[in-house]
């Protein structure tokens, strides 16, 4: 059997399958389909300082090969997760990544500072490239100075794995990638949705309540592998990739084109158990392809 | 006991084993162009899921071109000794074209059962049950009229519709309790709204209503005026089906929650309406 392990930062993943921010919950709404051990490791929904709402109904609209959602970063806050929801899952034995977003660039350092405390949790990403809120953190995540800054703020107070979720409503996410990457992120993973759009036409209205909103699914595949890809090149930090992947033949595509991890998102809506299918196809893929280590395989093109 | 005494939400909070499996269509009924009966058989020699609740539904996937999501459709009936589940499903896009136009012997990847049923425990209750049912809202009523009776009660039904030809499943609802009619021409029943029917005139114990909202919204605000325990299931978009997404949200009391996993089905005194 090949090896699958792969390594993001301080972080030894027994393979390369996370689940992304906001499409797997707090990864016990999937404890009935799949083995939640088996996975790589699993990132909850973005978590903020304080308690948010979200966004108003409606938040999500069905789209050519994908959706649009405009959520609105809605949880608890990071006191809740912590002493509430925590304790509930801490025993599963993937790595538990914890997304994290801010107003300012002092609530994420609070945030991540929480969560430095607790044992258990030995990564967080931070996103700085939610579309969907005016304070989601997409106003660092597109200019370099922005993401640096959140970037060095937040690697002061956090001295575990530090993921940085990049968006792609950038010109050069490779430039953005190597300000966050010169600033001590450990990893960055890409790509966040594209800001979209779709109007009921009948009704003469936008389909979402916030107009514009995030868009997913296999629809943005081919975006998000060249990102990675140029990404991959430009620095040498591990880069997750993500972005409409359905199945294993999408996470080994997204592996050649430079991530060393991947992470699956909407998928989980359609089919729950795809990222366990995700594993099996890897392993398969490896043994078909005669491959000993599957980081052999990593940024190949 | 008042309403807001009576905590249905822990009521309803019942765990059940959520499962991915594909089923055979071994029947289909199409009603009309606009609605189709698929009645689907596991396609594995396992059975049903347990203990599937009036007011749950299911999530389908349709295999059709521009079909990207699942499509929620809510359990129109079960029987657990020919080991069947009913689905109507309505023609209102793509993907529930498709799934109405599926022929029997073909397979549906389902995933299920999910949400919230309505509250059939009734000893909190006396009075008239009315299940008050619009367009294809009439679903979840047919399975909760049969579990309501079987548990030794009297539902009675009031199915409204646009016109007689939009009144589904008449004849098995009147094999399960008395019926009353509404059709805003009035071809059928008492003409006008749900609303207006004589249904609910004279003593209510529990209102159960499924159907457009605006006619849940109408129909809870009689049961606010009468003082009358209702229930109504709510059919926002939503992708997962799980509780993941946050896509389906409710502005409820306790603020914006997951109509997939904290209903389908809400008390009223829980609704912002």
């Amino acid at each position: 059997m090949a090896n699958l392990a792969v390594k993001i930062g301080g972080l030894n993943l027994k393979n390369p399958v996370l689940t992304a921010s906001g499409t797997f919950g707090y990864g016990e709404e999937f404890a009935p389909f799949i083995d939640l051990d088996r996975l790589g490791g699993y990132i909850i929904k973005g978590t903020t300082l304080n308690h948010r709402e979200g966004n108003p109904y409606p938040r999500m609209v069905e789209t050519p090969s994908g959706m649009l959602n405009a959520v609105g970063l809605q949880n608890k806050g990071v006191d809740y997760f912590i002493n509430e929801i925590y304790p509930r899952i801490k025993d599963y034995k993937s790595e538990l990544v914890v997304n994290v977003s801010g107003a300012r660039v002092e609530d994420y350092v609070e945030t991540a500072r929480r969560l430095a405390e607790i044992d258990g949790i030995n990564a967080i990403e931070v996103n700085i490239s939610c579309p969907n809120v005016k304070e989601g953190g997409m106003a660092f995540g597109t200019t370099t100075t922005g993401a640096a800054e959140v970037t060095k703020a937040i690697r002061a107070v956090y001295p575990k794995t530090l993921i940085v979720k990049l968006s792609p409503n950038v010109t050069s996410i490779a430039d953005i990638a190597k300000a966050v990457e010169a600033e001590g992120a450990d990893s960055v993973s890409l790509i966040n949705t594209l800001m979209g759009m779709s109007i009921d036409v009948e009704r003469r209205r936008p389909h979402l309540s916030t107009i514009t909103g995030g868009l997913s699914g296999p629809a943005v595949r081919p975006v998000a592998v060249r990102m990675v890809w140029q990404t991959a090149k430009a620095v040498k930090i591990p880069v997750i990739g993500l972005g409409g992947i359905m199945n294993g033949r999408d996470a080994i595509e997204f592996m050649l084109a430079g991530a060393t991890a991947v992470e699956i998102g909407t998928a989980n809506f359609i089919d729950p158990a795809v990222t366990m299918k995700v594993i099996d196809f890897m392993e398969e893929y490896c043994s078909r392809h005669g491959i000993n280590d599957i980081n052999d395989i990593v940024g190949c093109i | 006991m008042t309403l807001k005494s009576y905590n249905f939400v822990e009521l309803n909070r019942k765990h059940h084993m959520k499962q991915v499996k594909d089923f055979t269509i071994v029947e289909t009924q199409r009603y009309n162009d606009m609605y189709s009966r698929l009645r689907l058989r596991p396609a594995d020699s396992a059975g049903l899921p347990e203990n599937i609740l009036p007011g749950q539904f299911v999530q389908v996937a349709v295999e059709t071109p521009g079909v990207f999501l699942r499509r929620p459709i809510s359990v129109n009936d079960v029987d657990y000794r020919s080991n069947t589940i009913d689905l109507l499903v309505r023609k209102a896009g793509k993907g529930t074209e498709a799934l109405m136009n599926m022929a029997e012997g073909e397979t549906v990847n389902v995933l299920l059962p999910l949400g919230n049923g309505f509250t059939t425990d009734m000893t909190c209750f006396k009075g008239r049950i009315l299940l008050v049912g619009g367009g294809v809202g009439v679903a979840p009523l047919l399975y909760l009229g049969k579990v309501l009776r079987d548990a030794g009660h009297s539902p009675e039904f009031l199915l409204g519709a646009r016109s007689e030809r939009d009144l589904l499943q008449v004849e098995e609802f009147e094999k399960v309790g008395r019926v009353h009619l509404s059709t805003e021409d009035g071809s059928a029943g008492e003409k006008g709204l749900v609303t207006g029917n004589s249904a609910f005139s004279g003593e209510l114990g529990m209102i159960y209503c499924c159907g457009p909202s605006p006619m849940m919204k109408a129909v809870a605000a009689i049961a606010r005026e009468k003082g009358v325990a209702c229930e109504v299931s709510l059919e926002n978009m939503m992708a997962c089906g799980l509780g993941a997404c946050l896509c389906c949200v409710e502005n409820t009391v306790k603020g914006n929650v997951c109509v997939c996993t904290e209903g389908p089905v809400f008390n009223i005194e829980m609704l912002n309406w």
